[in-house]
């Protein structure tokens, strides 16, 4: 019916481009990355150094005004945000990588193979994650944002490697997963270059809710104390903003910039998946 | 050359695997040398799992399938390789054949890679060219394009074309031409019988016995994973015994004559009983003894066997 | 009275411009008839089935008239189209019997849909029984859900719904063509038999497979490229086709009797242009064995014969 001459990808990446959603919600996350990449160029002070008068609204001095005890919130606020996307990055990419490669074994594979990663999917799925993280933080007294975010991808697969996982099951009987089996490849190769491309687009999708996820994760354990030592990040000057009663106090100028920004990049993904799956499902699309 | 010895194959379904589905059933036959076989069967006959056994995509739950008398599910590593050398096979949705997502000549890719990794790309050129011009394709026509920018008919021959580039025996076409168009079906189908010529062998999977009588040498007809009847092609279609052969026939939309006037016994919701014949239910002439055993396949002419109390 | 359709145009709307799916058809149906409407894949036909009763985007409706009945259906207008659809109009979609919602037993099912309609379940019943018996259903299929029905008996069961309150006018499309051959000859049976006692005036059923129409149907249009090129009687049709593209499409059926070893048939070479921009003149020019100047021009289509009508520059 449609004669198309351009190559499938670049039609969604037309389709990509045209869609609303994606596009507010790339518009506000490029807007956040931009933000953690230049507002510590402009932070003039050390975020935990204790360099102006206390709870001081802001100011041209302190854009963001000072803490309890005379931090620069804007400082605070620039290097969070870049420590709060970075680990939602890699928190993000290594609940995703888990995902997929756990995902993929199992549906490709099957049999007993399968039942055991489904095991330990659920055992993981289960598993109290606060709990676990006591025990962590009882052995490492001293904890960077790296290993948060290590952590927040080793508890946060699961789910991922269950929607893989189902995903495979139903290319894997696709017929041309058959050719590529009667062409003599292996399992592991049909598994990367016949299945694994074509769930590219969920597989993105994926990693952009787990990147949601792990910041939104990250900013809990922050918020209940058990995030990173040292460092400063979005979940930790709320923590401290909640800690020292910012609030009752009347110093929102400490409490809401990492809340917004928090909101505004988790909802900026989310929206961007939403549109994403308008973009994919070809049922939802609009010409 | 292939030989099935009673081949049966039991799926699991439902919750927790406790009900079992007999696919095929104690299924055995041959494939010789330069032979055109037509397996016909409607939808639940397990023609298209005997023609997956045989690809080695499904692994029977009894019985052997040799070829050139090596049980092919006893291969391992390069054997493996080897079989896919001489076997092959073209599935019915030609478009589902094809990851959409590639182009369409990325089939012979993999051929070249897994089976001819010696060979230079001006050689491997050379020899696809062949390939494409053997099945009636124009190479500068058809190479760098995506799947959805070919049509059924070139997609099929494709497969064929990359069929062709291994030093094939035998091939398992199931369905291939059904859900192509009147146009193109018949010259896919022409050059399928060509391809004996080469000294090719060919399982023709079908539901269309018009399609089997037009092509084949032998046919075997399939009723819910049994062989109902076997033998040549043009005595089964001029003397059919068993009756659901013969309903099939009584079937089948013709262009000389019409159907006979208000024939049809439709399918009911009734589960069959497993002791009789499968085709009790439906059975016009059956008997008491049709519903207590099941009937063998028997010899009844030369070549013709007929699995039924009342024909043999 | 019957179905009159004028010069229809319903175009695809896409990102590379207008499809021209259905580029200007005339024809009719009357009434009792069964038409059946062959031609290859994306020749038009589906498309000028849906558009006389679900015309949406990205369809999109060019020019056109169509009358049933002798009133004209507004078929450009979807709201509008309410008051014809499923009571003068219906349509058996391709794969109809595996869109039946799983989650509502078919009893149900149909009391909603004659709901919908301002018709009463109970007053319906009986009538709705007598036809389950027609097609050789029992009455416990009302309370029964779609999985639990085989493929052939939901499309019967599709059948006697779309069917329920008399259509003038039934559009069957592909509907026989998932079916086993057994199963199809009994759906076709029951098209027949259908029409026979009145349930339906008339029929457009579509189908690639030509041998099935000469079945069930009384008369035949060919499509080929978005428009018809001919129609007639069904034993004209297949006795004495005049226009090349029937002629093709006959000749290539394989039959029961023809072996390859002895008679070898032909297929079509080349295939459909693309409608996007489709050539100017005969749109079969490039494939037709029988080509010449005139078909630089397109041709008209041209009552031949009484009821035979063919676009050909070479048969009029």
């Amino acid at each position: 019916m449609l004669e198309a001459s351009a190559p499938i990808r670049y039609e969604f990446l037309y389709f990509t481009m045209r869609n609303v959603k994606f596009r507010i919600g790339l518009f506000i996350l490029l807007f956040f990355i931009a933000a953690a990449l230049i507002f510590p160029l402009f932070a003039r002070y050390d975020p935990n150094a204790y360099v102006g008068p206390a709870g001081h609204p802001p100011s041209p001095e302190f854009w963001f005004g000072t803490t309890t005890f005379g931090q620069d919130v804007f400082s605070q606020f620039a290097h969070g945000l870049r420590s709060t996307l970075i680990v939602g990055l890699i928190g993000g990419g290594i609940g995703t990588l888990l995902g997929i490669l756990i995902g993929l074994t199992a549906g490709y594979r099957g049999g007993l193979l399968d039942e055991i990663l489904n095991m330990f999917t659920n055992i993981v799925l289960v598993l109290p994650t606060l709990a676990v993280l006591i025990i962590i933080a009882a052995y490492l007294t001293v904890r960077g944002i790296l290993v948060e975010a290590i952590f927040i991808g080793c508890t946060s697969w699961p789910w991922a490697a269950r929607a893989i996982r189902a995903q495979t099951l139903s290319l894997r009987v696709r017929e041309f997963v058959d050719l590529a089996r009667m062409s003599g490849r292996g399992s592991l190769k049909i598994m990367l270059t016949e299945v694994a491309p074509n769930m590219l687009s969920y597989l993105f999708m994926t990693f952009i809710l787990q990147f949601g996820g792990a910041v939104l994760n990250a900013a809990t354990l922050d918020f209940i104390g058990l995030g990173p030592t040292q460092g400063m990040s979005l979940g930790l000057m709320m923590n401290n903003a909640v800690l020292w009663a910012a609030l009752p106090l009347g110093m929102w100028w400490w409490l809401i910039p990492p809340g917004a920004a928090i909101t505004a990049i988790v909802g900026a993904l989310y929206v961007m998946n939403v549109g994403l799956d308008e973009v994919f499902n070809p049922k939802l699309r609009k010409l | 050359m292939l030989t099935l010895e009673r081949v049966t194959k039991i799926y699991r379904i439902g919750t927790l695997g406790m009900q079992k589905l007999t696919a095929v059933a104690d299924v055995s036959f041959e494939i010789g040398e330069k032979e055109i076989v037509a397996l016909i069967g409607e939808s639940g006959s397990g023609k298209s799992t005997i023609g997956k056994m045989i690809l080695r995509l499904v692994r029977p739950t009894f019985g052997t399938i040799r070829f050139e008398g090596k049980d092919i599910f006893a291969l391992q590593g390069s054997a493996v390789k080897d079989y896919y050398r001489k076997v092959q096979g073209v599935f019915q949705d030609p478009f589902a054949s094809y990851n959409p997502i590639f182009k369409a000549d990325r089939i012979f890719t993999m051929i070249w890679e897994e089976f001819f990794p010696h060979i230079s790309r001006k050689e491997w050129n050379q020899k696809l060219e062949d390939a494409l011009q053997a099945v009636g394709l124009n190479p500068s026509d058809v190479l760098g394009k995506y799947p959805h920018q070919l049509s059924g008919g070139q997609l099929q021959r494709f497969l064929i074309a990359r069929a062709l580039l291994l030093d094939i025996r035998l091939l398992v076409a199931d369905e291939i031409i059904s859900m192509l168009d009147a146009s193109t079906r018949i010259d896919v189908l022409n050059l399928l019988a060509d391809l004996r010529n080469r000294g090719l062998s060919i399982l023709f999977i079908t539901h269309d016995l018009s399609l089997g009588y037009y092509i084949s040498d032998r046919s075997i007809v399939l009723y819910k994973g049994r062989i109902v009847e076997t033998g040549p092609t043009e005595r089964i279609f001029a003397h059919p015994l068993h009756p659901y052969t013969e309903m099939l026939l009584a079937s089948v939309p013709q262009i000389e004559h019409k159907w006979a006037a208000r024939s049809y016994r439709v399918e009911q919701n009734t589960a069959h009983s497993t002791s009789g014949c499968v085709y009790y239910s439906r059975c016009p002439i059956a008997q008491s003894i049709c519903a207590q055993r099941p009937p063998a396949l028997v010899e009844v002419a030369d070549g013709h066997w007929v699995a039924c109390h009342m024909r043999s | 009275m019957g179905l009159r359709v004028e010069n229809l145009r319903i175009y695809y709307h896409t990102l590379r411009g207008y499809v021209r799916a259905l580029d200007g058809v005339t024809f009719s149906v009357a009434d009792g008839e069964i038409m059946g409407l062959a031609g290859e894949s994306g020749c038009g036909k589906t498309t000028l089935g849906h558009s006389l009763i679900h015309l949406k985007p990205p369809m999109t409706y060019i020019e056109g008239r169509v009358f049933l009945d002798g009133r004209e259906l507004p078929i450009w207008d979807w709201n509008q189209m309410n008051e014809f659809r499923f009571r003068h109009v219906s349509l058996i979609p391709q794969y109809a019997m595996n869109a039946l919602n799983p989650t509502r037993k078919i009893g149900r099912m149909i009391a909603e849909l004659l709901a919908a309609r301002g018709v009463d379940y109970r007053e319906v019943l009986p009538e709705l029984k007598r036809r389950l018996d027609l097609v050789q259903l029992s009455h416990e299929v009302l309370g029964m859900y779609p999985i639990e029905l085989s493929g052939g008996m939901r499309q019967r069961v599709v059948m006697v719904i779309s069917t329920l309150l008399n259509p003038s006018l039934l559009i069957a499309d592909e509907i026989t063509s998932a079916l086993d051959v057994s199963t199809q000859k009994a759906v076709c049976e029951m098209i027949v038999e259908f029409r026979n006692r009145g349930f339906v005036r008339s029929t457009i059923f579509i189908t690639h497979d030509m041998s099935v129409l000469y079945q069930i149907s009384d008369s035949i249009a060919v499509m080929y490229a978005g428009q018809m090129v001919e129609k007639a009687p069904t034993e004209t049709i297949f006795r004495s086709p005049r226009h090349p593209y029937t002629r093709m499409l006959i000749a290539a059926l394989p039959r029961v009797g023809v072996r390859y070893r002895e008679e070898r048939l032909r297929g079509i070479p080349g295939t459909p242009p693309q409608l996007l921009k489709p050539p100017p003149g005969c749109r079969f020019r490039e494939r037709c064995p029988v080509a010449f100047d005139r078909c630089q021009e397109p041709p008209p289509f041209v009552e031949v014969e009484p009821n035979h009508f063919v676009a050909c520059w070479r048969e009029i």
